[in-house]
Parts: structure tokens; sequence; C-alpha cells
């Protein structure tokens, strides 16, 4: 049993080197002349993306035997959803890619995902058992469907930021720019928390508090980085660690904030760094690895992901998502914020299909909207979950 | 109403833009226009036609798809307000809202109670917003698909030279057209899945027209989806109530009107265990301590063959008994019985004995249930108890001395006893508790002293009927066909004709231009017919 999940595991890892290796490959193809649209794929192009499907092959293998170490999908905490929304771009770029044939894609498509497989990581990820309200067949027919049409609109984030990395001019700074820097700064942000966590994991920080929860009563909290901010009426208990700088009132949940807090502080570091030492914004610096994609190609891309993924979105993350909340909850619809978010999703997009069709949203528009599609996706994977406490835990 | 007739003599409903048979412009701004607008193929739309009377302007308003998106977008932001705190469903039921946003998230939550976003999704703004919605569907998807289908239907193969012109995907030639050579095209068409067309030497190829409807058939959805939460409102369509209900309890379900009733046979809740459960769970069993595995009610359902009879009494026959688990309703009729919650180790009844203060010897013991108390307990011997107040949830003395119980749920039971003895034939007065005797009026010789306590759990179920699920369910199913069938397709047509010396191709499809593209350089590369350049392009 406990030998299963250990081959998962091993699989898992074994994907997101093999990812790694994909990135360059892709990155490699690029530099070689020749691929403008229409164009077939060179040498480095195909082995990037035979290996994409090798590691996505070594990621499905960790999939199944977790599954059948568990005895249920591997989807019930965060861990495992993250690490399975993670594949489903990837699998999602495979299916696209055979549609399009583009490198460029994966050498962005394949960093997203190992950045947030790495994130996946940075939870608690031992195999849990199911507490009564996720013990159906449901969970994992709402919950892949649901991730997979995620990862599809992923592809058009992606091809988004592609195009704006391209188009967007660079030699000037304006609104356009700072606002892509500012979705850059957003993933460098997310790089700086998963090594600022690796960190302190490794140097086993632990730092425990005693403090008074919302409903008054005394708790008890550990810390995993340094408290910046502490929870209420807090006293530290562990000696020789770091005392908060402020108390946080009840009602705010100060081990997530200081978390946030810590990934904008590592964020803004590391990006300042990058500015410095290439004296160019990132967006800039990514520039001459999108020149020789054809920008009409990306905008059909990133409609198609749309359209690939709005329908499949909307089956997993609303319709089999009712059913189940009726099964489990008495109700398919209670408001929940998590349910909320999953249908402010759907209109968003449906408000992208319409102003595409219909106002002509073609090209940086288009792409500017996928980007701010894809931002609410995370917000409702990160923020909802960590932050907004809602049902979607029982009892 | 007028029509307007073409030059190639067919007759189209007023406010057409492009003949319907051969695409000619029909009024002055589209024979200016570079590049023909294709989205409804030019027809005659009613909210592009009429402006006058108020119904004019009403239809144009809520038919206009920037109309729309502000109502989707309105929506949108509007529902994530609704998210930045809990909603009243969600808050502690036993705290008022009045004050629970204010004692928690302070000012602002004040705020958020005072403009109402506690309550957001009920308020009659939000539900205007819906209903918007719903009239923009029917209106908007109206004032489309009819002039879509007649224009879609009448068009002519040999498409005027003018129309041609003015698609995306256009070339021209001088030269002929070769009738062998169009012939293979033709077939090469066929084997792509093109319904394949020809007239006067000229050829329309046209695959995937029923992708055209896709919008409106999700549309239609939509709208079903949203009548059927709307008939929720309707008497008789809904029940949702909850039904508290203790071990070994039977009990009227409520909604059924009396036909139905529900016992308790008990209820379990079970842990996962180390050892017994899987040994992969042991890391996070000790990580995040007790991990729930089953919250179970064992019921069984009887019907009162009596309800019709009026006041005769229920006489109860078994219809099912069912182990209700989260996930696992009991279903009957169109009703379904869900378990929700529970409160464990209730207090059922206690027991206490009647005891010689000085000795401590004991002269026999009561139990007294605390939903059935009886007046007096005979211990014989000439010794009784008399029950002279109960007091469910005791809440201490008025000032006159008085005991009092804060609610009849037994909470806190307090008892006040008349202890009888041949010593004390008058009686004596004890006040117990749990763990605790008083003497209120003085000293006694005898206490009843509390021994032990019997406790059952309590689980609470919720009964539910909603017979708007299957209107729901259709609604959700059209949805979803017509999603696919808008998305997974596209509709695709090709011309070609010949007109005095000159070659003309075109082609149009709705979206997924590469596609098209791809499709006809494979159909044309070999042949002299020109490959219609695309263009929109940068
Ligand atoms: C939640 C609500 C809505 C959903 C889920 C929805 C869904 C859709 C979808 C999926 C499409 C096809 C888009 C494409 O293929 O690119 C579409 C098209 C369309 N929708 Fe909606 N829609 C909604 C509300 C509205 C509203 C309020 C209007 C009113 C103005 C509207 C008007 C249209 C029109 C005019 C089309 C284009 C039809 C065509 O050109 O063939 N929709 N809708």
């Amino acid at each position: 049993m406990s030998n299963l999940a250990g081959v998962s595991s091993t699989l898992l890892e074994a994907s997101f080197f093999l990812y790694l290796a994909a990135t360059i490959l892709f990155g490699g193809s690029i530099r070689q002349k020749g691929l403008r649209d229409g164009e077939g794929l060179n040498r480095w192009g195909k082995l990037g993306i035979i290996v994409t499907v090798i590691g996505f092959a070594a990621q499905l293998g960790y999939f199944f035997t977790r599954w059948a170490a568990a005895g249920h999908a591997p989807v019930s905490n965060l861990f495992e959803f993250t690490t399975f929304f993670g594949m489903m771009i990837v699998g999602a770029f495979i299916l696209i890619f055979f549609i399009y044939k583009t490198a460029v894609l994966g050498l962005f498509a394949l960093p997203i995902a190992i950045i947030i497989i790495a994130y996946a990581s940075m939870f608690p990820s031992e195999i849990s058992p199911l507490i009564p309200a996720l013990q159906s067949h449901w969970l994992a027919i709402h919950v892949t469907t649901a991730a997979a049409g995620q990862g599809i609109l992923g592809i058009s984030f992606i091809a988004g930021l592609i195009y704006l990395v391209k188009n967007i001019d660079q030699s000037v700074s304006t609104k356009k720019t700072k606002w892509l820097e500012a979705v850059m700064f957003f993933i460098v942000s997310v790089i700086a928390f998963i090594l600022i966590t690796t960190g302190f994991a490794a140097a086993d920080y632990k730092a425990e508090f005693d403090y008074v929860n919302k409903e008054g009563a005394a708790a008890n909290l550990e810390f995993t980085v340094p408290a910046l901010v502490g929870p209420n009426e807090g006293s530290l208990l562990t000696e020789g660690k770091m005392e908060p700088l402020a108390e946080m009132p009840a009602f705010i949940n100060a081990k997530k904030l200081n978390t946030v807090l810590w990934s904008l502080i590592g964020g803004v570091v590391l990006y300042v760094l990058i500015r410095l030492v290439t004296r160019k914004r990132v967006a800039a610096l990514l520039q001459p690895l999108v020149q020789k994609i054809s920008s009409d190609l990306l905008d059909e891309i990133g409609y198609r992901a749309v359209l690939i993924g709005f329908p499949v979105f909307t089956l997993g993350a609303l319709i089999f998502a009712m059913i189940w909340a009726q099964i489990a909850w008495t109700r398919f619809w209670g408001w929940d914020p998590k349910e909320v978010w999953a249908l402010i999703t759907f209109l968003f997009y449906v408000a992208f299909l319409h102003l595409r069709l219909s106002k002509g949203w073609h090209g940086e528009k288009s792409a500017w909207l996928a980007v701010v599609g894809f931002g609410i996706i995370m917000f409702n994977l990160v923020a909802v979950n960590l932050v907004i406490a809602g049902l979607h835990s029982y009892a | 109403m007028g029509k307007v007739k073409c030059e190639c003599g067919h007759v189209n409903p007023n406010g057409t833009i492009l003949c319907e048979s051969c695409g000619r412009a029909l009024t002055e701004e589209a024979r200016q226009e570079k590049l023909v607008d294709m989205r409804y193929e030019g027809s005659a739309r009613r909210s592009q036609t009429y402006n006058k009377t108020i119904i004019d302007k009403v239809w144009n308003f809520f038919s206009s798809v920037k109309v729309g998106i502000w109502i989707i977008v309105l929506l949108l932001v509007a529902a994530s307000f609704g998210t930045i705190l809990p909603q009243e469903f969600y808050i502690p039921s036993n705290m008022p809202a009045e004050t629970y946003y204010e004692d928690v998230y302070g000012t602002f939550g004040k705020l958020y109670y005072m403009i109402g976003f506690h309550d957001l999704y009920n308020s009659v703004w939000f539900s205007a917003l819906i209903a918007a919605l719903g009239v923009s569907l029917v209106i908007a998807s109206l004032d489309r698909v009819i002039p879509l289908y007649r224009a879609l239907k009448n068009q002519r193969v040999d498409r005027h030279e003018s129309f041609m012109k003015k698609q995306r995907l256009f070339a021209e030639q001088s030269g002929t057209l070769n009738a062998s050579e169009l012939e293979n095209v033709k077939a090469e068409l066929i084997k792509k899945r093109y319904k394949v067309r020809m007239e006067n030497g000229a050829l329309l190829a046209e695959k995937n027209r029923f992708t055209r409807w896709g919008p409106y058939v999700n549309h239609v959805g939509l709208i079903i989806f949203l009548l059927g939460a709307l008939l929720r409102s309707v008497p008789g369509m809904y029940i949702d109530e909850l039904l508290w209900i203790r071990e070994g309890e039977t009990l009227q379900v409520p909604g059924t009107d009396g036909t139905y009733y529900v016992k308790n046979n008990g209820f379990t809740l079970e842990n996962y265990e180390e050892g017994e459960d899987p040994e992969v769970f042991d890391e996070a069993i000790n990580r995040v301590g007790t991990v729930a595995k089953n919250y179970q009610t064992d019921a069984v359902l009887y019907r009162d063959e009596n309800n019709e009879l009026p006041g005769a009494k229920p006489e109860l026959t078994e219809v099912q008994s069912d182990a209700i688990q989260v996930n696992q309703p009991m279903k009957f009729d169109s009703f379904a019985i869900y378990q929700t919650s529970f409160r464990q180790d209730e207090m059922k009844a206690m027991h206490f004995a009647l005891t010689n203060k000085a000795t401590g010897e004991e002269y026999g013991e009561i139990t007294v249930d605390l939903f059935d108390q009886q007046k007096s307990y005979e211990l014989g011997n000439g010794y009784k108890v008399e029950l002279l107040g109960y007091y469910p949830d005791f809440d201490g003395f008025t000032e006159a001395g008085e005991p009092t119980s804060k609610s009849p749920l037994p909470n806190n039971p307090a008892f006040l006893f008349n202890m009888v003895t041949p010593e004390t034939p008058e009686g004596e007065v004890s006040f117990a508790q749990i763990r605790n005797t008083m003497e209120p009026l003085g000293e006694t010789v005898y206490k009843m002293a509390f021994k032990s306590l019997d406790t059952r759990d309590v689980s609470a179920l919720t009964i539910r009927k909603d017979l708007t699920l299957p209107i729901l369910a259709i609604g959700g199913i059209i949805f979803m066909i017509g999603v696919v069938q808008g998305s997974y397709w596209n509709h695709r047509r090709l011309w070609i004709r010949e007109k005095n010396g000159q070659v003309y191709v075109a082609g149009h499809t709705n979206k997924n231009w590469h596609g098209l593209k791809r499709e006809i350089h494979a159909v044309l590369k070999e042949t002299s017919i020109p490959e219609p350049e695309d263009r929109q392009k940068e």
C-alpha cells in the first residue's frame, strides 16, 4: 500500500523534471531559424513535445497510483487539486499543440504548469482520508472536469500573455507596460513564495502561538515562517523565534496573511533584483523569445482555447457541481463563496465570448481579457480557498 | 411592412442589408463598406429597422448585446460583493445579524449590513438584474434567429460578385473555370464533408450550418433554467424543512401533511482510526487529529394509514428503512431526507438517590425522564419523592427566590423535589442539579443526591422536495447541447464562380479562420483556381 504511494510521489517528481527539460527543449527550438506560422516543427520542437508527453504520462501515472493507494481520486485536498490543475494545463497544452504546432506556447505553458505544481507541493501532501461530504463518485467527476476546463482556459491565458509580451511596445513606459509588469510581478511573487516556504521548511522553522480566536476561545497555532504579523492576543511559545511586528484582529487569519506578506516582500525583492541586473522590464526580457510567432495565430489559439474550455468548465464547475451539491448539501445552489466564484468565472467568460462576437474585441483586448479570466480562476483557487472561509468542508 | 426588392428579383423583408438570395448590398452604407458584416448575414433584424414606438425602444434596448454584456458584468461584480463577508444564512444562527456584523467585523461590517450586502442574493435589485438578463436573452435571440434562418435558407449558389469581393477571404483572377477541375474540387470538398451545390457554373460549399443555432439553443436552455428557478416560489413546488429528531423518537415528517413519520433508530458518528483504516491515512490522521468518517442516522419511514380520517389515531406501517448518510439521502415519493447535522449526548434522563445526609444511607433511586416527568415517585416503605418543579434550562433565581428556565431545552436541568419519609412526613424541599444539591427552604435531613445521567444523540435531518429539478435539468441539458453545438464546430462556406472572364473565390467562417484557410489550401493548392487571401491580417 504505502509502497504504491512511494511510487506515486516518485512519478510526480519525474514529471516535474521532465517538464523542466521540455521547457529547455522548446527554448532551443525557437532559437533555431525557420519557425514561422505554417512551417513545420524543427527537431528541438519535436523533442520538446515528446518529452512533454512523457512527462504527462508520468504524471498520469502519479495520479492513478495515488488513486489506487488512497482508494479515492486524488483531488480531495489543496495539494492534490492544485497538482491536478497543473497536469490539466499540460494536457490542454498538448491538445492545442497538436492542433496548432506552436513551440512558443510550450515555452510559456510548461513553466506556468511547473510553478503551479511547485506551489501545490507547499501544502500538506500526505494522503488524507475523505470526510463524509467528499465520499461520493461526484468528487472525481466534478473536480476533474472543472480542473480540465480551467486548464484549457489556462491556455487562452498563456496565448494572451504571449500576445501581450510580443505586441506591447517596450520602448516606452505606458499603462500597458505597467499592467503587464504587474502580471509578471504576480508570477514572480508566486516563485518567491515557493522559495521562501521551501527555505524555511528546510531550516525546520517552527514558532508556536497561543491566541484568542474569532469565537473568543483560546487556541493554538504554528507558524512555519517567521511571523511578521501575529494572531489576535497571541503569545509566542517557542523560544528564540521572532516576535510579530504587529497583531491582527481575530477575524483575520494571521497565519495566512503572514504568508501573503512574505510572498509580496519576496516578490518585490526578486523582481527588483531582476530589474536591477538586467535593466529591462521582465516582459521586455521575454519579448525576443516570441518574435517569430504570428499574432493572428496567437489570437486564434486564445479564442479556440476559450471555446473548447468554456463548455468543459461549465459542465464541471457548475452543472456537475450543482448535481453533487443537491446530493451532499441538500440544495444545488447555496451561494457559498466557492460556488459564487465559479459563477463569476462563468459569467466572465460569457462576457468574453459576447465581447468578441459582437464588439469585435480581438487581438490585444481579447488577450487582456484572457489574462483577467485566468486571474479570476487563480483567485478562486487560492484566495477563496485560503482567505474567504466557505462551506467547502463539512463539519 | 415594406419589402425591398433586389435587382436579382428576390423580395427581401424591410431592413435587409444584404440580399438574402444573391448577397448584393441593399443599403448605401453597406455599398460603401470594404468588408461586409457577416454576423447575421446582413439580414433584416427588427432592432435595426424600427425605432419609433416605446415597444421598439424597449425591444432595441434589450436586443443590444452591449446591454446584455453590461447586465452580465453587473451581475458578476454584484455577485462578488456578496462574498466579501459571509452571507446572513451562514452566520451562527444564535446571533442576530444586526449586531453580528458590527461585533465581528467592526465598522466595515456595520456598513456591509446597512447596505444590505449581508443578504445580497435575495435582494430586489439582484433579482431584477437576473430578470433583466432573462428578458434580454429572449429578445436578443428572437431579434436574430428568425432573420438569420431566413437568410441562410434563401442563399443562392451564385452570389453577386460585389458580395464575394467584400468577404474577408477573397481572391479574384482573370480566366475561366475548368469544368473538370471544378468537379475535382467538388469531390475533395465532399470528402471534407461539405455540402456542395452547383448552379450556373458556380459552386457553393457549406458545412456545419447547424452550429449557427448553438447560441440560440443555449439561450433557450438558459431561459428554461431561469424559469425553473422562478417556479420554486410557486406553492407546493418546493419544501425545505429541518427536523431535529432524538434517538428513539418517531416524528411526523414536516412538509408531508402528516402522511409520513420517521423514526430515529440511532445516530452514529465514526472517525478514522489509526490501525483500523488503511495505513496510508496514518500520517494525515496524526497531523490533523480527528477526521470524521461517517455521520449516519438509521431511520425508518412510516406511512400513517389513518391520515385521511379526521380525528383518528395514527396507524403507522413501515415503508422503508435506511441508513441516511451524507451523500446518501433517503428517498421516497418526490422527497429526500438528508443527514444535515447532529448534536451528541443530549441529556435524556437523570438518576437521583434519596439519601440521608448524616448516615449517607440511600433509600432508593429515582429516574427522571427529562421529556416525560412523573408527579411523584414511590420508593416504598413510606418513602416517596414529589416533583415540585422542573427547570430544563436553569438560569438562576428571581428576586423572589423562584428558579427560572431560559428555554424549554434540557441544557441545564434542575429540579425542586419534595422528599417524604417516615421521619419527615410533611416533606423537605431539595433543589437538585447535576452534581449539586441545595436547600432553598432551610436545612434538611435528607437530600436528593445526583447519581448519573443518560444521554442520547440528536440528528438534524433536512426534508427536501424540489419539483423544479426536472425543469432545471432539462434547461441545463439544452444549455450544454447548445454551447457544445456552437463551440465545437464552425460554419464554413466557400464560393467559387466565374463571371465575364473573371474567377472569384470567397470564403467565410463564423470562427476559426485558420482552420478554414488550411482546408481551402488543401482543396485548391493543386488547381488553377486562386486561393483566397485573408484581408484582415495585420
Ligand atoms: C449567462 C448568460 C448567457 C450565456 C451563458 C450566453 C451564452 C452564449 C454563448 C456560449 C454564445 C456563443 C458565443 C460564441 O460562439 O462565441 C452566445 C452568443 C450570443 N449571445 Fe449569449 N449568453 C448569455 C447571455 C446573453 C444575453 C443577455 C444576450 C443579450 C443581449 C446574449 C446575446 C447573444 C448573442 C446576440 C449571441 C450571438 C449569436 C450569433 O451571433 O450567432 N447572450 N451566448
